[in-house]
């Protein structure tokens, strides 16, 4: 019991990577599945960011008080990962209003039966 | 200076798209920047090939911080391989992009599509260079989310749905391979690939090395369009504007099947990856799906476009049935092949890029009798279509003949076989092509269709012809591969 706690961190992870990637799959609405996409993501940033956190560790600004610090790489890392998160959701959802543009809606099933009866009255 | 070059190669391009979006008002001056930009890449990577023409490597430190803390750039047999492909074709199919892609992308996002160019471009000679885990991944990203905005661009509507789907699938695929990344790290401390190689054997039996590992077999699949994981390539490739088809279908998959490389035989190890994990038992099926079911696809498509990326599908199950025969020369035939195929879809993709410029479709009905309206380009597939089909003095020759040879070393007659006959239905569906160019009626069409512009039909040509002379004088790439495989087996 006390293992499965102490690993509680990687439960929340778990949790929310599982919660993101059933939207992207389960969902129909195309801005839905960004947002899962989004919380999939954002499931591995926490995994970066509680692993930095070392038992007794202070915050890493080099003092002589102190001896233990957090490791302060995956949060640089995943400071950059963020980025690089905000531009796929900041581009996903421009191409859902581009495709809302196009076809008028946003539901995969829509969008499906519009492109095949274009195809059909070819 | 040697040692700056690694940096420089992407360096250049990264640099030019900012300077590119300065001028974003006129797409001709954005054009030759990107074209001269490619040119001094392809300049760079030509210095490093003659450096490492006997091995060696060439390392260049970021910021003075010394390699496991510091990002390195590190350029091997292997990498130089891949940068020679990207930066070659990049070189050759650039200058053919502004005419190709005026009648296809809306004249107000052409400034824009020079810059996701030259980004996508940068992103693939990163992910190449790296010598770090992680830099790995965020090149990655560049590259992905600009192909993403590439391919947006494309006429059709569909080419916005076709982007989104690439954007849910590569973003999974990236991020599983951030989790990888991260699972490393956390058991080793380290981000550096040499550093890792050296770290993880010293792991043993660990059940989180596995579920890295998974991850990135999943994650990088997804990127090289591994057999069931390739179902957004065909609409990619469909939908893009024709140049992009040309270059990513060229580049893009070439560089996931690098990073495959990489990490199975560098980072995990060839020890790890097929004597403990048996990876092997996993591409060796997914490889020969991929080349026997995509290529009877294939067969069936009524888009030229689309029937070249499921093509493309196959093609890359060659390359990784090379790695999953797992000795030196199948290690050599997928590098050979990764080399050659972006030379034969290259070719391939432009000169419909070229039918398309002047049709206006790549649906086979309207390359009716295109061979006698556009001949130098009709040619220029069809000689494509060859080296595709792997005939004596081209290219696909060369890689047939090494990933015969690696089936016959591990005494597997039947795969022999398997490859024989996936390029005898290569040769129906180029056939029905050919069929079409040249013996069908043509259609009466409005518009009088003539012969593609020079500025497409030089490089077009320039592809064929490498086509030809590295089939003939193959020992070029051939010297690569096979330093760069009897590398990576040493390392194993």
């Amino acid at each position: 019991m006390s293992e499965l706690f102490s690993l509680f961190n990687y439960w929340v992870v778990v949790f929310l990577m599982m919660c993101g990637f059933y939207t992207v799959i389960a969902s129909g609405n195309l801005v839905k599945k960004i947002i899962g996409l989004n919380i999939f993501q954002t499931s591995v940033f926490i995994m970066y960011i509680s692993v930095g956190k070392v038992t007794d560790g202070t915050a890493p600004i080099v003092s002589a008080d102190f001896s233990v610090y957090s490791n302060p790489l995956p949060h640089v890392l995943i400071l950059t990962a963020i980025v690089v998160g905000v531009a796929t959701t900041a581009l996903g959802l421009s191409l859902v209003s581009r495709i809302k543009d196009a076809y008028g809606s946003v539901e995969d099933d829509e969008i499906l039966d519009a492109d095949s009866d274009e195809r059909g009255s070819k | 200076m040697i040692a700056h070059l690694p940096a420089l190669v992407v360096l250049v391009p990264l640099l030019a798209a900012p300077i590119c979006f300065i001028f974003s008002r006129s797409p001709a001056i954005g054009w030759v920047i990107t074209v001269v930009s490619s040119w001094v890449s392809f300049a760079i990577a030509c210095v490093m090939a003659v450096t490492l023409l006997n091995g060696g490597e060439i390392q260049y430190v970021f910021g003075g911080w010394a390699p496991p803390w510091g990002i390195e750039y590190v350029v091997d047999q292997l990498n130089l391989l891949v940068v020679l492909v990207v930066t070659g074709v990049a070189a050759v199919i650039f200058p053919a992009t502004l005419k190709s892609v005026r009648p296809e992308v809306a004249s107000h996002q052409l400034p824009l599509f020079f810059v996701s160019l030259l980004l996508c471009f940068s992103g693939l000679l990163g992910i190449a260079v790296t010598g770090d885990a992680f830099n790995l991944f965020v090149f990655l990203e560049i590259s992905s989310l600009s192909t993403y905005t590439l391919i947006s661009m494309g006429k059709d509507r569909r080419a916005l749905t076709a982007a989104f789907n690439y954007l849910i699938m590569g973003t999974i695929g990236a991020t599983f391979i951030l989790i990888a990344v991260g699972i490393l790290y956390m058991l080793t401390g380290t981000l550096n690939m040499a550093d890792l190689a050296v770290r993880l054997p010293s792991l043993g039996d660990s059940r989180a090395l596995q579920v890295a590992f998974a991850f990135t077999i999943v994650g990088v699949g997804l990127k090289l369009a591994m057999f069931p994981l390739h179902l957004w390539l065909p609409n990619a490739y469909a939908y893009a504007p024709s140049a992009v088809s040309a270059f990513i279908a060229a580049t893009a998959t070439k560089v996931a099947v690098y990073v495959m490389i990489r990490f199975l035989y560098s980072i995990f190890g060839a020890e790890f990856s097929f004597s403990e994990i048996f990876v092997q038992w996993l591409l060796l099926p997914v490889s020969v799906c991929a080349i026997l079911f995509t290529s009877v696809v294939a067969l069936f498509q009524h888009d030229v476009k689309r029937l070249l990326a499921y093509s493309s599908v196959a093609q890359i199950g060659y390359m990784l049935l090379g790695i999953a025969l797992v000795n030196q020369t199948g290690l050599a035939a997928a590098l050979i092949h990764l080399f050659n195929h972006a030379l034969m879809k290259g070719a391939l993709f432009l000169a419909v890029a070229a039918m398309v410029f002047r049709v206006g479709s790549s649906h086979v009905d309207q390359l009716r009798g295109i061979g006698r309206k556009m001949p130098w380009t009709s040619a220029a597939f069809v000689a494509g279509g060859l080296s595709i089909i792997g005939v004596p003095a081209t290219v696909g020759f060369v890689s047939k003949w090494y990933l015969v040879l690696a089936a016959i070393e591990n005494g597997w007659w039947w795969m022999a076989a398997i490859v024989l006959v996936a390029s005898l239905i290569a040769v129906v569906y180029i056939w029905r092509i050919v069929e079409l160019a040249y013996f069908a009626d043509s259609e009466a069409s409005e518009t009088e269709v003539k012969e593609a512009p020079l500025i497409i039909l030089i490089p077009i040509w320039m592809l064929v012809a490498s086509n030809f002379y590295f089939g003939i004088h193959s020992s070029v790439v051939t010297r690569f591969a096979e330093g760069a495989a009897a590398m990576l087996w040493g390392q194993g």
